[in-house]
Order: C-alpha cells, then structure tokens, then sequence
C-alpha cells in the first residue's frame, strides 16, 4: 500500500507510519452514514489534580471510568505506581493511561538499576513527553506526574501529543472542547471545575491537612460538575519519607436513599379465581456443592 | 479505498483534521507573542505566558523562552509539543557540537539546527521559533526560524499570533543603536500591546538579555506593565 503522508517516489524513512488510523478514520466516517457505529475507546472523562506542599506532593483523582454516556467503572484507579517514589495520574483513554504508565513503570526501574540511583520525577516525564510526541497524539492519555527525588518535589503534566508543563498545582481531564455549544457537550471535563477551586485557595507550603482537604475539594469539584467524573475522591501523598495511597479517601456523591416504603401489603389486589396445577416431575439425580463462604 | 483517500487528505492540511480522533485534535498551542530585539553587545527576547487547549488556558505562566546554550535562547510559538520537543533535540545536538569543537557555539549554527528540522518536517511540524544570542565572533544575533522552515537574520523580529498586531508599532519605533534599556523598554511595551488585542497571548511578560556577561531574566506581571492611553 503507497504511504499516503509521502510522495510516490520517496522510500519510507523510518518512525511511525499512521496510514491506517486515517484508513480507520474513514471507515468509522462510512460506518456512521450506514448507521453503526464503531467501537468507542473507553475515556475516563476525568478530573485528576496535583498540587505541590510543604513537605511533597499531593495527587488526587476521581474513580468514574465511562463509556460514552455509561458508566463502565464506579470505582476505578487513576492513580498509577510509576516508582516507589514517583506516581502519576492518568486521564482520557483508559487503557492509553494504563498500558502507558505501566511501560514507564518498568523503564524506570530497568533505568534505576542501570544508573544505580533511585529514579528522578523528570526522567518520568522526559520518557513520557518523547514516547507521546512519536505517537503524534494518537496514544490519548493526558498524564500528571509528580514525585520527591534525590533533586526535591516535583510535578509535572504532560498532555496527548507530548507537551508538558511544570506547575506548583495542576489539574487535568479528558479532552476539552474549544466550542461552547448550547447541546449538551460530553467531552467537557471536570478539570475546569477542579482548577477554580485551585486558583481560589492554594498557597505555597500549606500544611498537609490544609492540601489534603484543597485537593478533595477540587475533585469533588470536578464530581459535581462534571459528568465525566464521579464516585468517590482518592489521593495519594508522596513525600520524601513515603507515599500514602489514600483510596476512597471520600465518598462525596453518595447513592439516594428511598424516602418512604414503596411495598404493598398482602391482600392489595383481590384474587378473584385460584387454579392449582401440579407438575409430575421425577427426581432423577441430586448433586449438592457447598459455597465457600469463609 | 487507501488510495482515494490519499488523493482527497493529501491535498488541503485542514481535511486531516476531519480524519483522526476528536481528542487527537485538541493540540495545545502556545498561541503567543514572541519577540526579539539585537543590541550592540547583546539581544533582549521577550514572550507572553499563554499556553491554551482550545479555549482554555493551560499554562498562565509559560516560559517560552527556552536556553539552548549558555548564550543562545529560543522563543516557541506555535504546537506546544512540537517547539518542545524540537528545542530538546537541538539543545542536545548543540551541546554535543560545543564539546566537539571544545569552544561555545555560534548562534548561527544553533539557527541552523532549527532550520534543517524545521525545513525536514515542515509538513508535519507547527512550529514558528526565534533564535537569538550572543556569541564572539558576530555579538548579539537575531534569526527567526517561521513555519515552514525559512531563516532569516533580522535585527527585529516578531512572531506568533500576536505579533500581527504589533507589526506597525515595531516598524514605527525600532531605531538601530538602541541602547540596552531602550530595547528592554522597547520590546515590554511591544509585548503590551499585543497581549491586550490578542487573546492568545496574555498572562505576564518574560524578558531576557543575553550579552557576554551572562544572562538577566526579568518578569513583567499583569498589573505592571506599561499602560496605555485607552
């Protein structure tokens, strides 16, 4: 097949060749005008936030993982293990997040023992940048990586085509529309929402009550407003004695309770005829298996 | 069906765009005002601190201004992953070209490290970056590097979205001979402007002069910068 980027006399020089997600672009175009529709990437919709305090980091993220308008995951881990002293946060599609953090995780520890020294937060986020810039966005994760290395704290974020930023705080989610349309709009993320909240209250050097209880709100934030995020809020603070992977930490969006009693009593509807019908049935084997119930 | 759509996604870059995944699409741009100005003994750059995803900012408090060497800087403007990831392998080429030559590299060569990438990948790169420093054998240098992979020394040069509104200011008040204060005021005010009409391009303003003696950084925030009559 002629490489469609090239033209026909060039040999291909090396790197990624994206011919066939443009084929699988118009496929899914042709797909649609038939009425099917192509299996959709599962997003996490997302809020995930960082912030740097006085003794670390603090990263947080929330636990819904949907499919579409559906949510496929109540409670899900977005906060990933990269290094014993170096975690990240991971939104938009799902399984990018996972499989891409868990490439970094077993990089960096092949890394670590190569140099002889504990990882560093920056080499993380140099392996990431690079690995998402060669893939030209088409690995959808937008990442948050912070950390306490030999160098000190550090927080970073990295979006889908390999940009990254570094920040005392910082928040993320699934991909942002530009256009604010009137219809509802499902790609819009909890990040915003979660950033407001930052922008308020942070300050340099809170203390870690005061950062535990910014970060919580600023997911909630992203719950609440966002309906890409939900569930519960977990959080992770890594400092330079060790990190405490707080899951569940809170429970802001708890599930209705039933107001009243919704039973009827015995006797509500009239019988009006009974007909008793038995069935002839012989008993042929009987096997009894015990539940493990321990 | 591969070879039809090569002929229709081929032709105009704007069809790619319909082509790949919604979240592919949303690059983070630094949409920016980028500038830099020689002086006898040195150059001064300056840049905004907007990054936006959209219509969202990313980064309020960018650095666009990025050290390449001891004495050569680069303003991005222009796909934020793209600059980046361009200025960190011309960083590393250059540096490995110093220690080779065992003396500090001329701003010229770090001009035209940026030019043969940017010229390479030109229809895959969106990139508009401004070379500038201060080396031995020619002092200050400016040379914009714009998409498309042109290089070209200037005495002043702008770039990104919001230099369009500034180009008639830059081409009224830039007078050769300027001293060091004069361009450090030169370039704020210019920055100034363009961050009020632009809305990509906003935030504070990083200026920079490099000259023999080493490098000064200075940051203009919001409420300090110079005000105008409206």
């Amino acid at each position: 097949m002629m490489n469609i980027d090239q033209r026909p006399c060039e040999s291909q020089r090396g790197g990624f060749s994206f011919e066939n997600s443009r084929r699988n672009a118009m496929l899914e175009e042709n797909l649609s005008k038939l009425g099917y529709s192509a299996p959709k990437a599962r997003k996490t919709g997302t809020t995930i936030a960082g912030i740097m305090y006085k003794d670390g980091v603090i990263l947080g993220a929330d636990t819904r993982a949907t499919d579409d308008m559906v949510v496929a995951d109540k409670n899900c881990m977005k906060i990933h293990y990269i290094a014993p002293n170096i975690y990240c946060c991971g939104a938009g599609v799902a399984a990018d997040a996972e499989i891409t953090t868990q490439m970094m995780a077993s990089n960096v520890e092949l890394h670590s023992l190569s140099t002889g020294r504990p990882p560093m937060v920056v080499t993380v986020t140099r392996q990431l940048k690079q690995l998402l810039f060669r893939y030209q966005g088409h690995i959808g994760s937008s990442l948050i990586v912070g950390g306490v290395d030999a160098t000190g704290t550090h927080l970073y974020s990295i979006y889908p085509h390999g940009s990254t930023d570094k920040l005392p705080y910082l928040t993320m989610g699934a991909a942002l529309h530009s256009v604010f349309s009137l219809s509802l709009s499902t790609d819009r993320s909890g990040a915003a929402a979660a950033m407001s909240v930052f922008e308020d209250r942070y300050k340099p050097n809170m203390e870690l009550k005061e950062a535990k209880t910014l970060v919580r709100d600023a997911i909630a934030a992203g719950i609440f407003c966002d309906l890409g995020s939900g569930s519960n809020v977990d959080l992770c603070v890594i400092t330079k004695a060790g990190v405490e992977y707080l899951r569940g930490y809170d429970q802001p969006a708890q599930k209705g309770r039933k107001q009243g009693e919704y039973k009827y009593k015995p006797g509500t509807t009239a019988v009006l005829t009974k007909t008793v019908t038995p069935l002839s049935l012989d008993l042929v084997e009987e096997a009894v298996h015990l539940m493990d119930t321990k | 069906m591969a070879a039809s759509v090569a002929v229709a996604g081929a032709q105009h870059l704007s069809s790619v765009s319909d082509l790949v995944p919604d979240w592919a699409r949303q690059e983070v741009s630094t949409g920016t005002t980028i500038m830099a100005v020689e002086f006898d003994g040195g150059v001064v750059i300056g840049a905004d601190s907007r990054t936006t995803t959209g219509a969202y900012i990313a980064n309020r408090v960018t650095d666009k201004l990025t050290p390449i060497h001891d004495r050569i800087f680069c303003c991005r403007s222009g796909s934020a992953a793209d600059t980046q990831a361009i200025a960190d392998a011309v960083t590393y080429q250059l540096g490995f070209h110093s220690i080779e030559l065992d003396e500090p590299p001329l701003v010229r060569t770090a001009a035209n490290l940026f030019k043969e990438m940017c010229y390479r990948y030109r229809e895959e790169l969106m990139a508009g970056i401004i070379v500038a420093g201060w080396d031995k054998r020619r002092g200050g240098q400016v040379y914009t590097v714009p998409m498309g992979g042109m290089l070209v020394r200037q005495p002043v040069s702008v770039g990104g979205s919001g230099s369009s509104y500034v180009y008639g200011f830059v081409d009224s008040n830039y007078r050769s001979g300027m001293s060091k204060e004069e361009c450090l005021r030169f370039v704020a005010e210019a920055l100034t402007l363009a961050m009020e009409r632009d809305g990509s391009s906003g935030g504070v303003a990083r200026l920079a002069v490099i000259t023999e003696e080493g490098l000064e950084r200075r940051v203009i925030l919001g409420n300090e910068l110079p005000k105008s009559t409206i």
